[in-house]
């Protein structure tokens, strides 16, 4: 599964990073303590947060992540617009809460 | 091969750029995936400790062909207690550092975990030095 099917299927907007809407998904991660998503999340993954602050896009880069999804229509700071599109990370945005996306999420990846 | 790096506190917008860094010249010198993947989460967490928490700081990474030492050492409050700072959960950050999602007294207990040795002293009111050896062969330690 790609992030653009991720993004059709949950019916996501694109903040920026398009260059990297093609990355494989390998899985997704849920947490908004930066520590724990340096520690246990996994090349390839999802990662569903709150935060809006550029340092996400310095942790998604570290740990090659395939994308941040942004909950609740929090608007990012432009200055993590601007480190996605030179990290080549998706930022995704849902105006969902972060259980709920995460259960849409997670049925999307068992079923494939 | 050594590169030195400056890290200056509380400058959160550059926080994980010698991390950044150090995962490339990884990268370029085709270090073992798994390896190099423990090497930039340590290194991440100990920039992070002097953003946070220090004045500034002075990064030496020194490789050769068997291992990566990181070398960092800040001017900062130092640490009174270190056996305390080690557990997880336990953390000294502000609440606007909270906020952001760091200082969940996760970042010592990662470095730990992601490299072969690791030595931290400290001079309370004085800063920090802490010491990162990790091996690029899993069993050469």
């Amino acid at each position: 599964m790609k992030i653009t099917d991720v993004i059709r299927e949950l019916g996501l907007k694109v903040l920026s990073g398009h260059e990297g809407l093609e990355n494989e998904v390998t899985g997704a991660y849920v947490s908004d303590l930066l520590s724990d998503v340096i520690g246990n999340g996994r090349e390839g993954n999802v990662w569903i947060t709150l935060q809006g602050h550029h340092n996400i896009v310095a942790v998604a880069s570290l740990k090659d992540l395939a994308a941040i999804i942004i909950v609740k229509g929090i608007q990012p700071d432009e200055e993590t617009i601007r480190k996605s599109k030179q990290e080549n990370i998706p930022l995704l945005s849902t105006e969902d809460d972060t259980f709920t996306v995460a259960g849409k999420l997670y049925n999307l990846i068992l079923k494939q | 091969m050594q590169y030195r790096f400056k890290i200056a506190g509380g400058d959160f917008s550059n926080a994980g750029t010698v991390a950044s860094s150090v995962k490339k010249i990884l990268r370029q010198l085709n270090i073992n995936h798994t390896v190099s993947k423990r090497i930039v989460i340590a290194l991440y967490e100990a920039e992070v400790n002097v953003v946070a928490h220090a004045y500034s700081g002075l990064v030496e990474i020194d490789i050769d062909s068997e291992k990566l030492r990181a070398y960092i050492a800040d001017k900062g409050p130092g640490i009174p207690d270190i056996p305390k700072a080690m557990e997880e959960g336990f953390s000294t950050a502000s609440p606007q550092v909270r906020e952001m999602g760091f200082g969940a007294g996760m970042g010592l207990s990662n470095m730990k975990r992601n490299c072969d040795i690791l030595n931290i002293t400290s001079e309370p009111g004085t800063g920090t030095n802490v010491e990162m050896i990790t091996y690029f062969k899993p069993d050469a330690r």
